[in-house]
């Protein structure tokens, strides 16, 4: 049987301005450009390369081709920056490939954002259908989904209410329902369950599950490896444009660790001099914190869970003090701590005084938080109060690794611990 | 699923035909971005779908007075402010299609960078939503003809002609300047400078036989003059030269053809550039 999606050699270029910015042009320059061509296509070609460079081409795919056969869910991971959504953006027809071509041999349809074309004046079931129609459904097929769509979103009492006066919650819900209830025989998603909270999360993953069992085709983006590994048969890897692995899910993920871990450290250290946004008393003192991992390895792109984590917080005393403490905070994307490493926890913490530059050092053999974006808030404490304080002094990331050794990401809950299940006597279980 | 379904995907580049086939197939969603216009347009005012009417009625009573009663400019036979009102309904309708299209693909970017649909449908749908206003302008004009008691005449029969040809020259412009708009905001200085100037270029405020005989071809160059003189005929019973009309409508098509050559050519860009 044929492939419903067939990709050959996509590439795609985009030419970003040097000097000269393509995207801001005005009228006045390119008119400028038209009459000095000529003159210019006399005077030789040097003057030709000039103009060339002053834009900077830029792949963002390069040489990309895959098959897709009917009932695949494809995942697709790669960095940001990696050409993903460039992919994505040409399978829906927003963009043209600049070489290559795509066959598509079934209906598709796109979620590139959620709520896309939502209008705030408009009511949640005036939004319904609009927004289905932009997102290509027939006016028929919305009114037979629409009782669906409102449960799915949970949004029955403001049907009628403006969405402009809805919690930014009960948006997403309602977009999200929509774009859920489509109809297409392929079904592209980019990363838009990083959205809403956890439960609604939970929610979309379940819609995505029962969507891809259905026998419906589904090419699916997202940092959130579990869910990759979840949903995905089998997923693509993309690094700087090019397609570098295309496998089963799970390898697909190996891959794409791997790659990420044997990149070269560069931003383990931050700065802490320079930053203005701080609360400080006497004067700015923390200076500067460096992240390690095992083997005192500078932490590159991300810690795998369960990894070793040492931070080196480096600061000033103004003079010779011994109650003096160093705390750390570690708040997820929500802004909620989901952790505080503080030094008075510490039993066997010195009594000797200190004074000058000083690097106190926070170890914590086994991070256990779960994969996602931390912000580190990093405090100096003299005399029991605060001297100085950064509240988002540095993001670290968490990935998804085999924290158990049974080669299954976990997926849901805030932090993994280590745990065992085992089966009793028979004669335990009457 | 259907097994006769594919569609290919290739690098466009340069001109390209007009996919009349795939704009039928979203035709709903035409009538859906219309019904929005319309309905968001006066939300949250207080005079609601009066704006519609207000806007060419104050500008009636404005130019009456100072073209009519100061400058002594006359009508060709109905009083003045029925004359000048039949002007301003379909140059108002043209003027704020003009200015609303060449606007649209900037105001709806998020659509443009998100989603794919005919993107001529986002200048389409804000001229679709303005044809709503003309038609209750057009209700206040029969209230003012009863108040004049002014006869219509069979003539009426060829106003369709004319809205077509409003909806043609306010389209052909809309979708030059609305693709031009994406690569160079300056479109969006220059409109309402060029709408202004277009009520004087075009015989909205003065008869059309006020322009000397021999620089009458150059009214039929202008794709808004026929549908002005086109509406006065039709709805007032003027004379009309059908020579000035006959060109001036074929430039409104050419100019709609041109628009939508243009917008395909460059729509291509779109996305990448907004």
């Amino acid at each position: 049987m044929e492939p419903i999606l067939e990709i050959r050699n996509i590439s795609k270029q985009y030419k970003l301005g040097g000097k000269r910015i393509r995207k801001t042009d005005t009228f006045r320059e390119v008119i400028h450009r038209a009459v000095s061509a000529p003159v210019r296509a006399i005077a030789g070609r040097e003057a030709g390369e000039v103009e060339k460079e002053e834009l900077y081409e830029f792949w963002a795919l390069k040489d990309v081709s895959v098959n897709v056969n009917q009932g695949d869910v494809i995942g697709i991971i790669g960095r940001n920056g990696a050409g993903k959504s460039t992919l994505l953006k040409i399978l829906s027809r927003i963009t043209s490939p600049t070489e290559g071509t795509v066959t598509l041999r079934g209906r598709l349809a796109s979620l590139l954002e959620v709520g896309t074309g939502f209008h705030p004046e408009l009511t949640g079931r005036e939004n319904i259908f609009l927004n289905g129609a932009i997102l290509g459904m027939r006016r028929v097929e919305i009114t037979k989904r629409f009782d669906e769509i409102v449960a799915f979103a949970e949004v029955e009492t403001f049907l009628d209410t403006p969405v402009k006066h809805y919690s930014s919650g009960m948006y997403v819900r309602l977009a999200f329902a929509v774009a859920a209830h489509l109809d297409p025989e392929i079904l592209v998603v980019d990363e838009v369950l990083a959205v809403g909270d956890l439960s609604f999360q939970k929610k979309c993953l379940g819609k995505m599950g029962e969507v891809s069992r259905g026998g419906r085709t589904v090419l699916f983006v997202s940092h959130n490896m579990a869910a990759i590994e979840n949903l995905c048969s089998r997923a693509i890897v993309l690094h700087q444009g090019a397609l570098c692995f295309d496998g089963t899910s799970k390898d697909a993920i190996q891959f794409y660790l791997n790659s990420l871990s044997t990149q070269s450290g560069t931003g383990h250290v931050v700065e802490l001099s320079g930053v203005g946004d701080r609360r400080s008393i006497i004067a700015p003192l923390l200076r500067r914190l460096e992240f390690l991992t095992q083997n005192e390895q500078p932490l590159a792109e991300g810690l795998p869970i369960g990894s070793r984590l040492k931070v080196k917080v480096y600061f000033d005393l103004p003079k010779a003090i011994s109650d003096f403490n160093v705390g750390l905070g570690f708040n997820n994307s929500y802004g909620q701590r989901i952790f505080t490493a503080h030094s008075v926890f510490e039993p066997n913490r010195s009594e000797k005084e200190h004074e000058g530059a000083t690097v106190f050092s926070c170890e914590i053999p086994s991070f256990t938080l779960m994969p996602g974006e931390y912000t580190v808030k990093v405090w100096l404490d003299l005399k029991g109060s605060e001297a100085d304080a950064i509240e988002d002094a540095a993001k670290i990331r968490v990935l998804e690794s085999d924290f158990y050794g049974t080669g299954k990401v976990p997926w849901n809950g805030t932090l993994v611990l280590k745990h065992r299940w085992y089966l009793e006597q028979a004669a335990d279980a009457k | 699923m259907s097994t006769t379904f594919e569609l290919t995907i290739k690098p466009r580049k340069g001109w390209q035909a007009i996919d009349f086939k795939e704009a039928y197939v979203y035709r709903e969603l035409l009538a859906f971005l219309v019904w929005r216009d319309v309905k968001i347009r006066y939300r949250q005012t207080l005079l609601g779908g009066l704006w519609a009417i207000l806007q060419p009625f104050i500008a009636m009573l404005i130019f009456s007075f100072i073209f009519n009663r100061l400058a002594h400019v006359q009508s060709d036979g109905p009083p003045y402010k029925l004359f000048a009102y039949a002007g301003l309904a379909p140059w108002t309708f043209f003027s704020t299609s003009v200015t609303q299209s060449s606007n649209s693909l900037i105001a709806n970017h998020q659509l443009v960078s998100k989603v794919y649909f005919p993107r001529i449908f986002i200048p389409l749908g804000a001229i679709g939503a303005l044809l709503v206003d003309l038609f209750l302008s057009l209700g206040l004009f029969g209230v003012m003809m009863l108040y004049y008691h002014w006869p219509l005449t069979l003539a009426v029969l060829w106003l369709p002609l004319f809205i077509v040809g409003a909806v043609l020259a306010a389209a052909g412009t809309g979708l030059i300047l609305s693709a031009l708009n994406v690569s160079f905001r300056d479109v969006k200085y220059a409109v309402p400078f060029m709408v202004q100037m277009g009520l004087f270029v075009t015989p909205v405020i003065y008869p059309a036989h006020y322009i000397p005989e021999r620089w009458q071809f150059l009214l039929g160059l202008n794709p808004m003059a026929g549908v002005v003189i086109g509406f006065r005929h039709a709805l007032l019973g003027s004379p009309a030269s059908w020579e000035v009309i006959g060109v001036s409508l074929a430039m409104s098509l050419s100019l709609f053809i041109l628009g939508l050559l243009i917008f395909r050519r460059m729509e291509n860009r779109f996305a990448d550039i907004i």
